[in-house]
């Protein structure tokens, strides 16, 4: 067991947060074209007591390795109840450091988690009309050129899900 | 926990009647081969004798037989040495797309330097062309090298009819036969092989010897060049232990095979048809019969095989998946992809190989497990198909 840290294995095993969420306000999907992991996630925005926009609650739903799906557990930890502006602070670096690392090849899943979150919140602005930084618009295209590659990958898969939704 | 190790085909442990036969070579009979004094007599002996116990296998001649340290050695020398040797008559070379990184980054390799590499291709089932291949080889074919049963989806191939149309055609023909050595009986001269490679530590001897066959007659250049070892084709100080206990493994192979074949043929049905009935949206990669009596590689929607592979650790079993996420390129295995399986399908990828010490017992607790491994992984996956949960 030693490519993984305990609390990787600890995650994957009992990973929290996961699930599909009914009506979320926001949804990031993405995907790694590279290795061909794809993760979707899904957030719940509220708000706390000083009246800041706050993620109140947070799932996911992840396909690809115990990497993919431990990144994908702990972000949702990482980022419940925190501020958006909290939130966008988490970056991949954040991910692997409270994972306790990851091995080098497996780096680009903390990536994906990352990404996976950054999409929500866009979405979540985006629905709302709302002002997205610059910042995050960079981030937004990049991830939508990936998922477009992705998509085509996972077509059938996705149909069948889409087809399965509407029922 | 009990472990159960189901990965047969990426190594073997070594036998305990290997062992015992190699414990002699370490300290008491450690001469050098090569000198005249009894210590290197006495070692001489062993080796020689190993060459004929190895090649009474596969019906081969001792002196056809040379020792190298691993099955990738042996094919380097096989794919390269044959190239080099006879590059006047012609430098293209056939491959199947499914051999094993061994062969394949060596034709590779040989592109680079100039030789023409013809990849042919596989049906579903990862079976050669037997038309394709007649058609392939052309006038300046120096050498046909395609593996007898894959590693990864264990499908056989049709061996002796295409020794007979390189036998026709007048090339080389070479065969990886790691995986098919201690399964299949195979024989070398009914098979028109001219060149096989075979492998110490996949049927229960020691890592660190391996061999290549090579027809006498057979035009090739050492890659090793030095001191003459092994009729110079392999310069370096003959690893005896590995050998002698190489040639164990071989007595042993030869006098269990046919039971052994049939007891894990039988085991692997049941894993098969078990793993099959029990688990939705599972599909058996490979051919259902032409296959090696060890190995089952399955793939499931909608889920990932490395995480596949560590929950069974978790749970005491050791197998492995052709998924990209398991690999140090990030790609999914070749061989999956050239039996035309897309990428995700391959992404859900698992093959349990079996062994000697494999029991039914092993075999009941893997679908005891598995179904619901697959089903936690698929409520975690956001491709759940028609799965409710």
């Amino acid at each position: 067991m030693a490519i993984y840290s305990k609390e990787v294995i600890k995650h994957f095993r009992n990973p929290k947060n996961m699930g599909r969420m009914k009506n979320p306000d926001g949804v990031g999907k993405v995907g790694n074209p590279i290795c061909g992991d794809v993760m979707h996630l899904y957030i719940r925005v509220g708000k706390n007591k000083k009246g800041e926009e706050i993620i109140k609650d947070i799932s996911f739903e992840t396909f690809g390795c115990v990497a993919a799906i431990a990144t994908s557990s702990i972000i949702t930890e990482l980022v419940k109840g925190k501020t958006i502006k909290e939130a966008m602070k988490i970056d991949r670096e954040k991910i692997v450091k409270s994972l306790g690392g990851l091995p080098p090849i497996k780096i680009h899943c903390s990536v994906l988690a990352a990404s996976a979150l950054t999409e929500a919140v866009y979405d979540y602005l985006s629905k709302n009309k709302r002002r997205i930084p610059k910042q995050l618009e960079k981030k937004h295209r990049r991830a939508e050129k990936e998922k477009k590659e992705l998509s085509k990958r996972y077509k059938g898969w996705i149909k069948l899900e889409e087809k399965m939704l509407k029922r | 926990m009990k472990k159960i190790y189901l990965d047969y085909a990426a190594t073997t442990p070594v036998d305990p009647r290997v062992v015992k036969a190699i414990l002699p070579y370490f300290s008491e009979k450690f001469g050098n081969t090569m000198s005249l004094y009894s210590f290197g007599q006495e070692a001489k002996q062993a080796l020689e004798k190993s060459r004929e116990q190895v090649s009474g296998l596969i019906g081969a001649d001792p002196s056809e037989i040379i020792f190298t340290s691993s099955a990738t050695e042996s094919n380097n020398l096989a794919l390269k040495g044959i190239a080099f040797a006879n590059r006047k008559k012609g430098e293209h070379i056939i491959i199947s797309p499914i051999e094993h990184l061994c062969v394949r980054e060596s034709a590779r390799w040989l592109a680079k330097q100039g030789f023409e590499i013809t990849e042919l291709g596989v049906n579903k089932y990862g079976l050669v062309n037997l038309e394709e291949l007649r058609r392939a080889i052309r006038k300046d074919t120096i050498l046909v090298s395609i593996i007898h049963a894959s590693n990864e989806i264990g499908t056989i191939q049709p061996i002796e009819e295409i020794g007979e149309i390189c036998k026709e055609k007048e090339v080389y023909f070479h065969t990886d036969a790691v995986q098919s050595f201690d399964k299949i009986k195979i024989d070398v001269g009914k098979m028109n092989i001219d060149l096989l490679t075979a492998s110490s530590h996949k049927i229960y001897g020691p890592k660190g010897a391996a061999l290549l066959f090579i027809r006498r007659g057979t035009r090739i250049e050492p890659l090793l060049h030095g001191g003459g070892h092994e009729f110079g084709l392999r310069s370096s100080t003959v690893n005896v232990p590995a050998i002698v206990g190489f040639a164990k493994a071989c007595e042993l192979c030869k006098e269990e095979m046919k039971k052994e074949s049939q007891r894990q043929t039988k085991l692997r049905e049941k894993l098969i048809k078990g793993v099959l009935g029990k688990i939705e949206a599972s599909y058996l990669n490979g051919h259902p019969t032409e296959r090696l009596p060890n190995n089952a590689n399955f793939r499931f929607d909608f889920v990932e095989g490395e995480s596949i592979i560590i929950q069974l650790d978790l749970m005491g079993v050791a197998a492995s998946t052709g998924s990209a996420c398991s690999s140090e390129k990030l790609e999914p295995s070749h061989v999956l992809l050239a039996i035309g399986l897309r990428h995700e399908q391959a992404h859900g990828s698992l093959r349990l190989s079996l062994g000697r010490w494999t029991t039914e017992k092993d075999v009941d607790y893997v679908l005891k497990i598995l179904p619901g491994i697959i089903k936690n992984l698929r409520k975690i996956s956001p491709f759940k198909g028609s799965f409710k949960f």
